[in-house]
């Protein structure tokens, strides 16, 4: 579903993210890797269309992010980082607003806002304002956009940051229950949500894929194999 | 199309949930009373007509149009949104669009709420209607003109106070350009030529037709494609600190 091809961005002299390359088919959920500033941000913006990649190429279910945006961006739902949304407006506003840009109307709409309400668990929220939120809920408002038009593809940049712990499992729960028949590729620093929620990942360090593979196969305990391929900020700076 | 209804209507439902809108509202007939009846004479003037009012409909819109722009792209880019919007399956012209068009209504609804003032110059004698008319479709043009700048600076910068600062620095030059103490000023020295190739740039000049009831097909085109370029640079700069 999702296919990435030697991508490569820069800012300036910075090459931020260094020819990455690797694929995700349905059914597998990819966790994504990296110290802060490995370039894992960038490479989610690159794959939803959001940053234009400065070479290489990512393709969602065939379709050339950059050649034919508006096609690739149907099939993808996106959590940006900070789970950015709206704060004058009230969760079921929002809601019913990303439907309509995906093209959900009436009945079809109702069904849709209803399914994710459900899914997120943000029934008793609906109709206040997006800034008088919890982090938590926010964060889960935030998903529940991505989620609302039932996406083929899944990229989320750092779907468990600052939740609770028992926020923390549902979203990992639902990541796995998801997971099942989509594409999901999601970043974090939380080593132990590789092995509760990914079928796979990939350790990034400076932009360049350092290390991959399944849970397993990179070896454990993980935390010795992420400080083992990746730099920490100080040596980075020499 | 209904992409760019949904945002635009997304975008002035954000007016109203926040007090931005009815500040405006209520600041904006405060000035455009206060000038017209005050500062513009209306009464001594002993003329049916509201020349007083359109006349300092530059000088209002100055201010205050900046204030309903700068939030416009700035606000979207400091908290992250843009980010949102952009991966929504919208071609990044349209949401420019949704985004002007909201807030030009907005500026058309504040327009209709001097209402009053086409009462009162009517009950006190018989103005010319259809100069009046041709004037409110000025002072709307001239509205969006002004607007179509503060969405360039608004993408320019995620900081709204720097938005707003560059967007009047702007609009004060399309409008200083056709001023008369300017315009008097630089026919001292440059040739008649120059003075009328500067003053062509100003919103002043393409607006005084309007005032005097005259529909001018070269107006029309001057605020529109002010308005288009304007727009055309937003897509450009969104496009530019996308690219790195």
């Amino acid at each position: 579903m999702i296919r990435i091809e030697n991508l490569v961005k820069t800012f300036g002299a910075k090459r931020a993210v260094d020819g990455i390359s690797f694929e995700v088919a349905r059914g597998e959920v990819l966790g994504f890797l990296g110290p802060n500033g490995a370039g894992k941000s960038t490479t989610m913006r690159m794959i939803t269309g959001f940053m234009p990649p400065s070479a290489g190429r990512v393709t969602i279910g065939g379709h050339d992010v950059v050649e034919s945006p508006l096609e690739a961006k149907r099939l993808i739902g996106y959590l940006p980082e900070n789970a950015a949304s709206y704060p004058d407006m009230t969760v079921q506003g929002f809601l019913n607003f990303t439907a309509e840009m995906r093209g959900l109307r009436g009945s079809r709409k109702k069904q849709a806002v209803a399914r994710v309400v459900d899914l997120c668990f943000l029934g008793s929220v609906l109709r206040q304002s997006i800034d008088t939120l919890s982090k938590g809920y926010k964060h889960r408002t935030c998903l529940a956009q991505a989620l609302i038009h039932d996406p083929e593809v899944l990229i989320m940049d750092e779907p468990t940051d600052g939740l609770d712990p028992n926020q923390k499992h549902e979203v990992r729960n639902l990541i796995r229950e998801i997971g099942r028949t989509k594409a999901i590729i999601f970043s974090t620093h939380i080593l132990e949500e590789v092995d509760a929620a990914c079928t796979r990942a990939i350790i990034i360090d400076r932009g360049r894929i350092v290390a991959s593979g399944t849970p397993d196969e990179l070896g454990r305990p993980l935390e010795d194999v992420f400080r083992r391929v990746t730099l920490p900020d100080t040596a980075k700076a020499a | 199309m209904r992409l760019i209804w949904t945002i635009a209507k997304r975008e002035l439902a954000g007016y109203f949930t926040s007090p931005v809108a009815y500040v405006f509202l209520v600041i904006f007939l405060l000035l455009a009373g206060f000038f017209t009846f005050t500062a513009g004479n209306f009464f001594e003037r002993g003329e049916a007509s509201l020349a007083a009012f359109f006349g300092w409909h530059p000088w209002i819109y100055l201010v205050l149009v900046p204030a309903v722009g700068m939030r416009i792209w700035a606000e979207e880019r400091r908290s992250g949104t843009i980010e949102l919007l952009l991966t929504l399956p919208v071609a990044t012209w349209q949401a420019i669009v949704a985004k002007f068009l909201a807030s030009w209504l907005f500026l058309a609804l504040a327009l209709a709420l001097t209402f009053p003032m086409i009462v009162t110059v009517n009950l006190l004698g018989e103005p010319d209607n259809g100069i009046i008319a041709a004037g409110y479709l000025g002072s709307f043009l001239l509205a969006g003109a002004y607007l179509a700048v503060s969405c360039m600076t608004s993408a320019m910068t995620r900081n709204q106070v720097v938005a707003f600062i560059l967007s009047v620095v702007v609009c004060l030059f399309l409008l200083l350009a056709g001023f008369n103490p300017v315009t008097d000023l630089l026919a001292r020295w440059a040739s008649p030529a120059l003075v009328d190739t500067v003053a062509a740039f100003s919103v002043v000049t393409h607006f005084d037709g309007f005032q005097r009831g005259v529909i001018d097909a070269r107006d029309l085109a001057f605020f529109l494609s002010v308005i288009g370029f304007a727009l055309f640079a937003t897509g450009v700069v969104i496009r530019g600190h996308r690219a790195g």
